[in-house]
């Protein structure tokens, strides 16, 4: 990422007759400071650089930033300004200028902090003299079909590919470097297709395979392997800022792990490039869309989600569709769109107005600028989908169809009861409810003990100290039926309020109360309170002397003395501070034609006379007194919420969608989201090939514009990420930036050619990415060591292989896999692996989501993509090795070196417990003999045999280590401690300790971590 | 690329010199010297500020409660904010459904300290001795009103993540004056009171597109002060360095082998991650401190992860040569009961505060320390929710606010800038983030304009396109 990408390489070298050839080599890679001593010139190679960082900040394309109404960025304004007077370079006000030593006229302008170098002004001098030709910006060039070059080593190269590499290798003086051995190439394969290093046997087929195709045969394997999406999807994540929670300050967790997997099914599928664009722009939009589709579609509901409190929702939806243009442009356009945000573009062709113009694609989906802090987390913000969950669903319809069958019984028990409905209420009218009194015959519980009234049949009760009383009270009844029965209080002193806990009612046979309400009654929910069971729920009974108020109760079943029998009262009272008067009445009168008073007025109404809602209030209490319906209803409800519960359980994931009429769009001034200029319309950038009539100005249509063979960037584009995958470098080194202002491609012609390859075979992503591996130029061993003389430190020529440090990701990956601790499932929920403790408690807030809980076995160990991304605390040893926080678009990782990655690698324990684990393969899989043990480390790890020298070192590392654990046992099993995944403990543990810290040791290399 | 611009920059002068031969111990010696790790720019002209201590009150803290005096308030108690005061100013979603915007005025006592006569409220006691020590600016402004937005702002620049910390551009412009511990340091405290913490960010002290050596390393209070520190359970001292002994050896015949300079610097990476095991133990450990340094820095300071102890732990930062150290203190955001919300802050910070600015005194070490005290943003002069005389809350505020500045280049005893009558707008000499942004490079011996980097075909600075410098508030 530095400024000037370009080695410098010396041109004096360049072998005869191949002067022809350097002129179709415009890129800066041969340019030197003494360029301007060749022949002709041109634009894009020698003077649009040294206009762009130089000039166009002020007379380039950004119309309301420009100084003097001059602009250089194009010929005829520069000609009418008289800037510059083709083929006359000293009438050129641009070359006067330059040149003047007048400071206040002298361009650069000193307040800049820009200076022309010497060799730059007589680059532009020069320029003018030879008729200051323009090119348009090779980005913008139509692709056309390019013929491979011819080279001189006509044996080297393997495919087209190769030809243009070496060409230019054979132009600068450089040759190519051998092939790397068999076991640098497989390992080098496998870890780019798959993200994991090759297998012993997979080794030893590939070394021992004499075939010519031996290498197609092993690339065909990795691009069949279901890794190879895992592999593939991970930059395409970084890409599509792909997390699983919101960002922002409050940062919970969000659902979009189904388009993650898309993605990864997506490259195993080989879905050509084009559909993969389209299906993520606008899946929604396709006629049809399946839901697969849709899924996809959530490509561009990756970017963040504000659930802040008190955020205005106007302000983050400008933010989010924003994120959208400038990722679209980026991701396909390789553009720089974030500067058109606020203004025109300073160096690139594209003006603010295209800014608005595209986000009108984005602005018309049903969704709302803030989060709703509200909702349960992991609640997707609409608009989002459910997925396809079979073991849920089929609980949903069980459940569903226990609650159609609870439902139809109501129905039934409902009709029924509106059919017979005035004949009951006929019966109630004319029924008179006769309570008979009962005399009890033993009483107990307070001090003195109740005293039985015989004349009235009551027992009055006498306060205590406590004022807390449990009468036992047993009571005569006659032969005959008892179908409710009634409490009956009063006061003997003062008005007092009683707090009645709890009535047991107790006979031979088993029975049931239940509370109704007749005339002047308790409340059936207050006298619900005494059957519970419950001390704590209390009626709190008001009486006076007169009149006594009561409680009644239906008996289930009604009891049928044949003679006379006893009933046993039970009742808890509290805050007694007066005497009370009570009695026990009883009725043989059809209870369910007992009701509250409301009730027996409306059912002495002639039936004709009832109001629709006077009738359905009788028929809601006629419903009450069925005991089967009340079940029924409660069953009902219990499944109703059974079955929401279980509904938030299916697993959602964000996606587009669009809003019938689009919302109206406009230009923002400075990008501030309150401040709207002119509307526009949906429209794709002005510079570029316009979108054909044809295509709908939706999503839709700006997908297929997108990968319109006439599109000149998004192929080109592509291609050359692909590349980087493989090379660890694009053949233009700014991936995200293929504007004025990056870097101009190491070999266009390759590159152009490749692009237009990937479209001629129908944006094939497997075969392009099988010929960028079995290239001659991929095949190249890394070692810096064949051109001595010619350093090329950032392999802009590839006269070597590709030698770079493993992602993140990898680097993990790969411990884990031949430490055999790996899990290879594919796709689901992302998973917790072991993570620093007290981190999330210490960053975030630290409470109720913002726990980090470690998952449980093979959650510890899934591949890496697969890990939990929290945006505001993504996982630290992901970030120590680059990985970005996938709050915004990311083309490219930097490749960093810290003190910080070798505490990680030492000491976490994911690293810890693989050691152990790799140390047990090694113990256990290479025989009894110490070399073999350590080779095998080394095979399984680096897939080839250590040298002597290497083996030496680790044997001695292997004695110490032993010796060291030997002296001091516990410390061995104290490392053996660590972990959670089960291991054969039959091994001495000093022995295995002492191979772990040499497994540590292979885990740590810098080979270990490095790609070579 | 392959490699870091300044590792490839040594590494590349490394192969030169031994191309084709394995490491040796002067060789390893050049490549750890601080010496030879140029700063990618190096200063610009001679610095004032060798380092800064940016004491960041997450949360933002009401300037009308600590710094901006407005005595005419008591009068408009209840009254609502005259609406040609309020503008165009947007309001959060959190009061933006108020009918009222009742004035309230600070339930707090001012009054005027040192020499200079700085106004400061009763809450700051121990600060106020320090008045002419420092320089309040009362006159900061931003655009952002929520916090996330607000902080990142005011720590990268932008509003929207993914640009470089001031601390991280500050590793890329001066690099390290430390070879035992990292450059650039973040440091979060906890509130001793009962009060929200702010979430944070680790972004908020990452490299942005700057190489990722420049993020800032967080140094928790748990037992591990930078993340996987400690070796495992079982793994001595002696037994680690033999194993780095061995992996050196296998790296350098690899060197031998591919001549590829980026393991000499992983070499290097693994020999600095040994010394960071004893320098970080030794910077954490203040079990050497004396006695009277816990009583100067106050009650909270022998509780691991306070602010009082963090502070003490930025001074010992200071002292072994880590140039930026970025404290957080949380928990500033008081929309309701503010006053007994803001007491238990200002329990929390005044103290250690003081203490921090005269110990740097003490060691001579404030003439060469930056030290910053401030929040994101300012908090509204009417009340959010139940107004009474000494109970109400404030929204945020971004229109003004306050920070205070000491030590390297100060001008100490200054306030500068100025609000209207209800600490609302800022009527005089504006500051904004930028321009407070501008100076602090400045101060560093960095011109805001030319510490740049190159990310997207753009030359990026931390000021964007803005910044001027406050000359001012420079002694």
């Amino acid at each position: 990422m530095k400024n000037d990408q370009r080695p410098r390489a010396t041109c004096g070298m360049m072998p005869a007759g191949a002067i022809l050839l350097s002129l179709a080599f415009w890129t800066g890679i041969a340019r030197s400071e003494d360029t301007a001593s060749e022949g002709k010139l041109l634009f894009n190679r020698d003077i649009r650089p040294i206009l762009s960082d130089n000039c166009f900040a002020c007379h380039g394309p950004d119309k309301n930033n420009r100084q003097a109404d001059l602009r250089l960025d194009t010929r005829d304004d520069a000609i009418a300004a008289g800037a510059i007077v083709p083929g006359d370079a000293q009438t050129s006000e641009l070359v006067t200028r330059i040149l003047t030593t007048d400071s206040s006229l002298r361009m650069p302008p000193a307040e800049s902090g820009k200076e022309l170098t010497q060799s730059q002004k007589e680059l532009l001098t020069k320029w003018l003299g030879q008729g200051a030709e323009y090119q348009q910006h090779w980005a913008f060039v139509p692709l056309t079909p390019t013929a491979p070059p011819t080279v001189a080593q006509t044996d080297w190269p393997r495919n087209a590919l190769d030809r243009f590499v070496l060409a230019r290798l054979e132009h600068e003086g450089f040759s190519p470097s051998p092939e790397a051995t068999r076991e640098t190439l497989i390992r080098r394969l496998t870890l780019d297709l798959t993200g994991i290093p090759p297998t012993v046997q997979e080794v030893e087929a590939f070394v021992s395979d004499a075939s010519p195709m031996a290498l197609e045969t092993v690339v065909d394997r990795l691009l069949a392997s279901p890794l190879f999406g895992e592999q593939m999807a991970i930059p395409w994540l970084d890409a599509a800022r792909y997390a699983d929670s919101n960002g922002y300050q409050v940062d919970r967790d969000r659902e979009l792990w189904a388009w993650r997997d898309w993605v990864i099914n997506a490259f195993n599928r080989n879905l050509p490039f084009d559909q993969f664009t389209i299906e993520q722009i606008a899946g929604d939009l396709l006629p049809d869309a399946s839901l697969e589709q849709r899924i996809a579609s959530g490509f561009h509901r990756n970017h963040m989600l504000n659930e802040e409190g008190g955020i205005i929702p106007e302000e983050f939806l400008a933010e989010y569709t924003a994120d959208r243009v400038e990722t679209t442009a980026a991701v396909w356009l390789g553009q720089t769109f974030n500067c058109t945000r606020c203004h025109d573009h300073k160096f690139d062709p594209f003006t603010q107005r295209d800014f608005y113009s595209l986000k009108a694609f984005f602005h018309n989906v049903p969704e709302r600028g803030v989060g709703s802090y509200g909702s349960p987390i992991r609640q997707n913000a609409p608009p989002f989908i459910k997925l396809p969950a079979p073991s849920i669903e089929h609980r949903i319809a069980e459940l569903g169809a226990r609650l159609k069958a609870a439902s139809d019984q109501l129905t039934f028990l409902n009709q029924q009861a509106s059919d017979e409905l005035d004949a009951w209420a006929g019966r109630v009218a004319n029924q008179t409810v006769i309570w008979n009194r009962t005399d009890p015959s033993a009483a107990d519980g307070s001090d003195p003990a109740p005293l039985i009234d015989s004349a009235t049949g009551a027992f009055d009760v006498s306060p205590n100290e406590s004022g807390t009383l449990q009468l036992r009270v047993v009571a005569q009844l006659p032969a005959g039926r008892v179908t409710a029965i009634r409490l009956e209080c009063s006061s003997t002193a003062a008005e007092q309020t009683i707090q009645w806990t709890e009535l047991k009612v107790q006979h031979d046979q088993p029975l049931q109360l239940h509370a109704i309400v007749t005339e002047d009654s308790l409340p059936s929910a207050e006298a619900v309170k005494l059957l519970d069971g419950n001390e704590q729920t209390k009626v709190a009974l008001a009486v006076k002397p007169d009149p006594p108020v009561h409680a009644d109760f239906t008996l289930a079943p009604p009891l049928e003395n044949e003679k006379t029998a006893q009933l046993q009262l039970q009742l808890g009272l509290e805050a007694v501070v007066a005497g009370s008067r009570w009695r026990l009445l009883i009725t043989d009168a059809d209870t369910t034609l007992m009701g509250p008073p409301a009730i027996i007025e409306l059912v002495k109404k002639e039936a004709g006379q009832r109001t629709a809602s006077e009738r359905q209030q009788l028929l809601d209490f006629r419903l009450t007194q069925s005991q089967e319906y009340i079940r029924l209803k409660t069953e009902a409800e219990a499944l109703k919420q059974q079955i929401a519960n279980a509904e938030l359980e299916i697993p959602t994931t964000l996606v587009m969608e669009e809003l019938p009429e689009p919302r109206a769009t406009f230009v923002l001034m400075r990008g501030a989201y309150d401040k709207p200029g002119e509307q526009v319309t949906a429209n794709t950038p002005a510079a570029l090939p316009p979108m054909d009539e044809s295509l709908p100005r939706n999503r839709l249509g700006l997908a297929q514009w997108l990968v319109n063979p006439a599109n000149p960037l998004t192929a080109r584009v592509t291609v050359n990420r692909f590349w980087q995958q493989a090379f660890g470098n694009g053949l233009v080194m700014t991936s995200e930036d293929f504007g004025s202002q990056g870097g101009l491609p190491s070999h266009p012609e390759l590159l152009d050619w490749l692009a237009t390859e990937f479209i001629r075979t129908g944006w094939d992503v497997k075969r392009l990415m099988k010929l960028i591996v079995t290239s001659a130029t991929y095949r190249q061993e890394s070692k810096q060591t064949a051109q001595p003389n010619q350093p090329d430190p950032d392999n802009r020529l590839l006269a070597r292989g590709p030698r770079f440090r493993l992602s993140a990701e990898t680097i993990r990956d790969q411990a884990l896999a031949v430490s055999r601790l790996l899990v290879t499932s594919l796709g689901g929920p992302s998973v917790r692996p072991y993570h620093p403790p007290g981190l999330y408690e210490q960053v975030t807030a630290g409470s109720g989501y913002n726990v980090y809980v470690a998952g449980t076995r093979d959650e510890l160990f899934r591949r890496s993509l697969y890990t939990y991304w929290k945006r505001s605390v993504p996982h630290p040893a992901m970030l120590l090795f680059d990985a970005p926080f996938r709050e915004t678009c990311t083309l490219r990782r930097s490749r960093s070196n810290t003190p910080l990655q070798a505490l990680n690698l030492l000491n976490d324990p994911t690293y810890v417990e693989a050691a152990k684990f790799f140390a047990l393969r090694m113990m256990s899989e290479a025989g009894e003999s110490i070399v073999s043990r350590l080779s095998h480390g080394f095979r399984l790890l680096l897939a080839r045999e250590p040298s002597p020298e290497e083996l030496a070192i680790l044997r001695t590392s292997l004695d110490r280590a032993r010796a060291d654990f030997r002296a001091d046992p516990e410390s061995a099993t104290a490392l053996l401690t660590i972990g959670s995944a089960p291991w054969d403990a039959s091994h001495d543990p000093v022995e295995l300790a002492a191979f772990a810290t040499v497994a540590a040791i292979l885990l740590n290399l810098d080979e270990a971590v490095t790609k070579e | 690329m392959s490699l870091e611009p300044f590792q490839q920059q040594i590494a590349r002068r490394h192969f030169l010199k031994h191309s084709g031969s394995g490491i040796g111990a002067a060789a390893l010696a050049t490549l750890l010297d601080p010496s030879t790790l140029a700063a990618a720019t190096g200063p610009h002209f001679a610095p004032q500020a060798k380092r800064v201590i940016w004491l960041t009150q997450a949360g933002a803290p009401s300037q009308l409660d600590l710094f901006d005096h407005k005595p005419g308030l008591v009068e408009q108690f209840d009254k609502d904010l005259p609406p040609s005061v309020r503008g165009d100013q947007r309001l959060t979603g959190m009061t933006s459904g108020q009918t009222r915007f009742p004035v309230a005025p600070s339930a707090f006592r001012f009054q005027q300290h040192g020499q200079s006569g700085m106004w400061l409220s009763e809450l700051l006691p121990h600060t106020a001795k320090l008045a002419d020590d420092i320089c309040l600016i009362r006159s900061l402004h931003t655009e952002a009103i929520n916090h996330d937005p607000a902080m990142t702002l005011l720590q990268t620049g932008h509003q929207i993540g993914g640009r470089p910390a001031f601390g991280a551009w500050a590793s890329y412009g001066l690099g390290t004056e430390n070879r035992d511990l990292p450059t650039f340091v973040a440091l979060i405290s906890r509130p001793s009171g009962p009060t929200n913490a702010q979430p944070l960010h680790e972004r908020m002290w990452g490299a942005g597109f700057l190489p990722s050596r420049h993020q800032g390393v967080r140094l928790s209070s748990g037992p591990d002060p930078v993340l996987y520190l400690s070796n495992p359970e079982g793994i001595t001292d002696r037994r680690r360095r033999a194993m780095l002994d061995d992996l050196s050896k296998l790296n350098q015949i690899r060197f031998a082998e591919t001549q590829d300079p980026a393991i000499t610097a992983r070499i290097d990476q693994y020999e600095m991650a040994y010394r960071m095991q004893a320098a970080v133990p030794e910077l954490a450990d203040m079990s050497q401190e004396p006695a009277q340094v816990f009583e100067n820095y106050g009650p909270e300071s022998q509780k691991p992860g306070s602010y009082a102890a963090n502070c003490i732990l930025a001074r010992r930062l200071a002292e072994r040569g880590v140039r930026f150290i970025q404290l957080y203190h949380r928990g500033w955001d008081q929309h309701n009961h503010l006053p007994q919300g803001i007491r238990s802050q200002c329990y929390d910070i005044d103290q250690p505060t003081a203490a921090l600015l005269t110990e740097l005194k003490q060691r001579d070490m404030l003439k060469d320390t930056l030290v910053i005290w401030g929040g994101e943003f300012g908090r509204t002069v009417y009340s959010q929710g139940a107004l009474t005389h000494d109970d109400y809350g404030r929204d945020h505020h971004p229109r003004c606010f306050s920070i205070w500045l000491a030590g390297a280049g100060i001008r100490g005893g200054y306030t500068h800038g100025e609000t209207d009558d209800f600490s609302y707008n800022v009527v005089k000499d504006p500051v904004h983030i930028h321009d407070l942004n501008a100076t602090a490079l400045h101060l560093l011996g960095l011109d805001h304009t030319r510490l740049t980097y190159r990310f997207q075909g753009r030359d990026y600075r931390l000021t964007d396109v803005h910044g001027e410098l406050i000359r001012s508030i420079l002694s």
